[in-house]
């Protein structure tokens, strides 16, 4: 038996985010949401161990009150249990202040074996609030996860590097955070949509009054980090044109693609 | 009046729009090309829960409504119109007849593994000589013992290679014209009981079509659906829902064609500036929009009026009828924008229009449902 919690993000699908080439911002009127592609992977590795180990999926997500929707959806996914951290308190958090949030909901939801975060999210893309998570509540992480094989009280994991692997092991409780790759999430499933929306009760929403917090360590005035400009970066990379006869230029490529290490 | 769609019903849209995106949409040309049947993905389709969206879960379907099973047709069909008719002939003439005309112990053991998408479900009405008077059924039925003894032939099935519970009408009592009908469930494995070579269509290719024989076919007297008599009753209630289906499926394919067209007309160049820029294409558009919007108010209705428990013969009749002409004339206007492109395989639309065609035929042709939409005004 496992218990397992999973962190989400609901996210803006960049897919069909434009951008507002003067102001710098995305555009993100009439934008879908959706749980952010490497958490949907976390979840699914939670549920898969889940079902071969038994136990339990809990969710937990920090966002405004429409994040639900993305706990229902993680619910029809095969998630037990769903927690909304929600309160006008966390707005503006950087990762410091979204982490700190996040890890003492989590120690308000009970001890877990194995959290799993996705690596970072598509909107935001700082990988930091999984392992500032693991920090917070001061147990072993392993990032980068690209395969997984858990053993009773142990993990082994491989962590995916710029040009390989290394495999690490690690006791339980553990934070992993998964990227691409890993599985193929599933398609949610109907039936338990259906059930979700009748019996909202899998959703459990807590401000700061239902868990403990210290205010002064929450949203935009607790957070180290801020945003002072957002622009649109220009490719200025320009590609490299080889010289000499044909052969002369393949030879110059050989070298360079085995000096990249492609080859 | 409500026009929008509820949480529930806006998340399975996603849900079935994000598998056709991922898992329909590049296999359909292909599968258009080698008629295979596609397996595998009825089989994430059940996993998803999807071929048992409007039954309750007390028969392990997933407590959904019509409008929820519809938009999940829709959404398929957009992405290929054959996996709209699979679960389309599954989920309402495979299955829903036993949901409500079946015995509890007939919903346990058939309606149960259908609902779960472990079994896939079709529908035996028409034969050589009984298509649109479907009252002329030749297939008979002899009571023997504990046993119906089935003899006759059905044609252009649907799943009918890949099925493995049916529902088949058989005359019992020819002296009673329509109420000598009467409807049983068949097994795909019951001795006397086989499939005739897969059909060669103009569209829906990789449909399942074929023709069911039945020599001498054993039938437990237990599979007898509702009563002896009331097969008819239980054909014309069933194709009732079943155009619903249809018309969703239509509605899909014409969806598809003006997204199609609206893509390629800002992209193609004539005369220095895309052919979007035309007045006389804009109008041609315009028109086709407005037919698949028309089309989706019909068939959201038909299917919010089945869910509401009144009578919706006419509400499926009007929505079928309108969405496969619709369906036809926007897949047909499609290719035309779209100039000789839209005639090549290259492009989707000309698959579109052949798949169209059928939607005016099957379940019930357009010429049916105007007989079925005059009888609702003079009777």
């Amino acid at each position: 038996m496992m218990n397992i919690l999973v962190c989400v993000k609901q996210v803006p699908d960049t897919d069909e985010v434009r951008i507002d080439e003067k102001k710098g911002t995305l555009i993100r009127d009439g934008v879908p949401s959706i749980i952010n592609p490497e958490d949907k992977i976390a979840l699914e590795e939670a549920v898969r161990l889940k079902e071969e180990h038994g136990g339990k999926v809990t969710v937990i997500s920090m966002g405004p009150p429409q994040a639900k929707t993305a706990l229902l959806e993680a619910y029809a996914m095969g998630a037990d249990e769903c927690i909304l951290l929600s309160d006008r308190a966390f707005a503006g958090s950087d990762t410091w202040a979204t982490s700190y949030t996040l890890a003492q909901g989590i120690k308000n939801a009970g001890e877990f074996d194995i959290i799993f975060c996705g690596r970072q999210a598509i909107d935001g893309d700082t990988a930091q609030v999984g392992p500032q998570i693991a920090e917070n509540l001061e147990i072993p992480q392993i990032t980068y996860v690209k395969g997984l094989e858990v053993d009773g009280k142990k993990v082994k994991a491989k962590r995916a590097l710029e040009d390989g692997y290394s495999v690490i092991e690690t006791k339980l409780p553990v934070l992993l955070t998964v990227i691409d790759g890993l599985n193929k999430p599933r398609y949610p499933s109907i039936k338990r949509v259906v059930a979700a929306f009748k019996k909202e009760d899998c959703i459990k929403v807590w401000s700061t009054d239902d868990f403990e917090v210290d205010m002064a360590k929450l949203g935009l005035d607790a957070s180290p980090t801020q945003v002072y400009d957002t622009f649109v970066p220009t490719n200025e990379k320009k590609g490299e044109i080889l010289e000499g006869n044909e052969k002369e230029k393949v030879e110059q490529l050989l070298e360079k693609l085995k000096l990249e290490q492609v080859l | 009046m409500d026009f929008n769609l509820n949480s529930t019903q806006e998340m399975i849209q996603k849900i079935v729009r994000d598998f056709a995106e991922n898992e329909v949409k590049d296999i359909a040309a292909e599968i258009d090309e080698t008629c295979e049947f596609p397996r595998e993905n009825v089989e994430k389709m059940a996993a998803a829960d999807m071929l048992g969206i409007p039954f309750p879960e007390k028969y392990d379907g997933a407590g959904g409504d019509t409008l929820s099973y519809v938009l999940a047709i829709e959404e398929l069909s957009k992405a290929c119109a054959t996996h709209g008719i699979i679960l389309s002939a599954h989920t309402s003439l495979g299955a829903h007849p036993i949901y409500q005309f079946g015995t509890e112990e007939q919903k346990e053991k058939y309606l149960k593994p259908l609902a779960r998408g472990e079994k896939l479900g079709a529908f035996g009405l028409t034969e050589p000589d009984a298509g649109t008077d479907a009252s002329a059924q030749k297939t008979t039925v002899e009571l023997d013992g504990d046993e119906y003894i089935l003899n006759g032939s059905k044609i252009f099935i649907t799943n009918a290679g890949e099925a493995d519970t049916f529902i088949i009408f058989a005359m019992t009592d020819k002296s009673k014209g329509t109420r000598g009908i009467s409807a049983f469930i068949v097994e795909r494995e019951y001795p006397g009981f086989s499939v005739g070579k897969k059909e060669n269509k103009l569209g829906i290719n990789a449909s399942d079509t074929r023709e069911l024989i039945f020599q001498d076919c054993r039938v437990p007297k237990e599979n007898l659906l509702g009563k002896e008599g009331m097969g008819f009753k239980i054909a014309m209630t069933t194709l009732d829902g079943g155009r619903i289906g249809v018309a969703a499926q239509a509605l899909g394919i014409a969806q598809r064609a003006l997204d199609e067209t609206v893509q390629y007309v800002k992209e193609r160049k004539q005369f220095g500036r895309t052919i979007s820029k035309f007045q006389g294409l804009q109008w041609e558009m315009a028109e086709m929009a407005t037919k698949v919007e028309a089309a989706r108010l019909l068939v959201y209705k038909a299917a919010k009026t089945k869910d509401s428990g009144q009578r919706f013969s006419k509400e499926a009749a009007m929505a079928k009828y309108y969405a496969s002409e619709a369906a036809f004339a926007v897949a047909n206007k499609a290719i035309q924008l779209h100039g000789g492109y839209g005639y090549m395989k290259e492009y989707p639309v000309e698959r579109l229009l052949r798949d169209a065609k059928i939607t005016e035929i099957y379940e019930g042709t357009t010429e049916v449902q105007k007989m079925v939409i005059a009888g609702s005004l003079l009777n």
